[in-house]
């Protein structure tokens, strides 16, 4: 029997997730051994006419990464659709929009413009921004374009199965190549990780006061968490109780809170506002004033309660 | 200029043992003040999810109001405390996607306070008829509408 054959992609992303592949080490050459790789354009040379050429169902599963942000992703990532019976989302930003989603929270024009003319290293005096079209030399060339907004891959194809995580561990996609060969697959959308919240996997979940409260919050960047105790006791912005278990708690152990890059469970429709409930809730405080005074404390909640999930909020982008 | 024949739409999110009741009070004592709001009773404002806020404006809704017992009143005893302390977590939330904190809006009003009630509901009707519609779901399409 021939091997099925695989497709990586990769859209809005910085290449984490082609590392988390490689990340498989020599488990990479059972994969090798069970597929056949049909593209996967950061490590192997095909074109865009070479996928086009493809019959329906010749290549059984896709792998995207990446947020859409351009004219040229969403072309590719809609071809791949038509063509494979099976896509899987692959990581964060296919998944929830992810650390690229963060534009969102401003516009594209000041997104070309921090980009084109604004940063210090950039020397753009005439302020040009890429067009479109541009004609040099009596050749006409041509751009993608630049979208208004940083999309999910489910806000523009149809996704079968979702790899959480930036990037996904070895572990789940280990799984999920095991469960695609043998046909094993869960219900359709399903995202192929535990459905529990990471607090009940958590190494540190002993600690864990049972009267909680937050006299303030802290920053990583400017304290250090004690290793040992609940992140969230001690008034860092831990994503543990709002985000879906299965990464092998490496930040944990590490000694970083959890920033949320698997997402929720399947249970909360909004993991930013779910989390903004629970650690609103744990507040130490009984008056107005006392509570407006510990919130101006965390310092971005948008940018911390959706650090890797702005694109798959209710709100999904700042009003301009 | 405000266009002035926009009527906004509030969802209130109302506890059933204090503000509910006081808003049937309002009702029963004939009070007048602007059909605007849309109640929906909660069992306390303790069970009112920052989602519960953000899904009403993004459906449609020009302003929540989030009205419980006074503090210490609570049926519940802190179910409103934990409202209380959310809330302005929430309004900097909102301020950072753009949405004016005045949209959203946290009164304590007894089951005594039918006045209150209509006070609040009819400053809250003025002050979004100045800010005028949120229109969510359309400018939300423009950014991020299908492709």
């Amino acid at each position: 029997m021939a091997k099925p054959k695989v497709a990586f992609y990769w859209c809005a992303s910085c290449g984490g997730c082609e590392e988390a592949v490689v990340d498989l080490h020599e488990d990479i050459l059972k994969v090798v051994e069970a597929v056949d790789i049909a593209l996967w354009p950061v490590a192997l040379d095909f074109k865009r006419k070479h996928v086009e050429a493809w019959k329906p169902g010749e290549v059984t599963v896709a792998f995207i990464n990446g947020a859409v942000r351009t004219s040229e992703q969403v072309e590719w990532v809609k071809l791949l659709r038509e063509k494979c019976p099976l896509v899987i989302a692959f990581g964060s930003c296919a998944h929830l929009g992810g650390i690229p989603g963060l534009s969102n929270f401003t516009t594209r024009e000041k997104s070309l413009a921090t980009k084109y003319h604004k940063s210090p290293s950039v020397d753009n005096p005439e302020e040009i921004l890429p067009k479109l079209e541009t004609e040099i030399n009596g050749y006409k060339l041509e751009l993608p374009e630049f979208l208004s907004a940083v999309r999910k891959l489910d806000d523009v194809i149809e996704v079968d199965y979702y790899l959480p995580g930036c990037p996904p561990v070895p572990d789940l996609i280990s799984q999920a190549v095991t469960a695609i060969l043998e046909g094993k697959l869960p219900d359709k959308g399903a995202v192929l990780a535990p459905d529990k919240s990471l607090c009940d996997t958590c190494p540190l979940k002993d600690s864990k006061p049972d009267i909680m409260k937050i006299e303030s919050f802290k920053r990583v960047a400017t304290t250090n968490p004690d290793p040992e105790e609940c992140f969230l006791a001690q008034g860092y912005v831990c994503m543990g109780p709002a985000t879906r278990s299965g990464c092998g708690e490496l930040c944990i152990r590490g000694n970083m809170p959890c920033r949320g890059c698997f997402g929720p469970t399947s249970e909360a429709r909004d993991g930013g506002t779910k989390m903004l409930s629970a650690i609103g809730s744990l507040l130490d405080a009984t008056t107005q004033e006392v509570s407006d005074r510990l919130a101006e404390t965390m310092v971005d909640p948008l940018g911390t309660l959706y650090r890797f999930s702005l694109p798959s909020s209710i709100l999904k982008h700042r009003l301009s | 200029m405000p266009d002035e024949s926009f009527e906004p739409t509030i969802v209130g999110f109302l506890c059933q043992w204090c503000s509910y009741t006081g808003a049937d009070l309002a009702g029963t004592s004939r009070m007048q003040y602007p059909p605007n709001l849309r109640a929906v009773r909660v069992m306390c404002t303790g069970r009112v999810d920052p989602t519960f806020v953000v899904q009403a404006l993004a459906d449609g809704a020009d302003g929540v109001l989030i009205a419980g017992c006074h503090p210490g009143d609570c049926h519940y005893n802190e179910g409103n405390y934990r409202t209380m302390r959310r809330y302005p977590l929430l309004l900097k939330l909102l301020d950072q996607f753009g949405i004016d904190k005045d949209r959203v809006r946290l009164e304590w009003i007894s089951a005594s306070e039918g006045e209150k009630f209509a006070r609040v509901v009819t400053q809250m009707t003025e002050r979004l008829k100045e800010l005028g519609p949120l229109n969510w779901k359309e400018r939300s399409e423009q950014y991020c509408g299908a492709v």
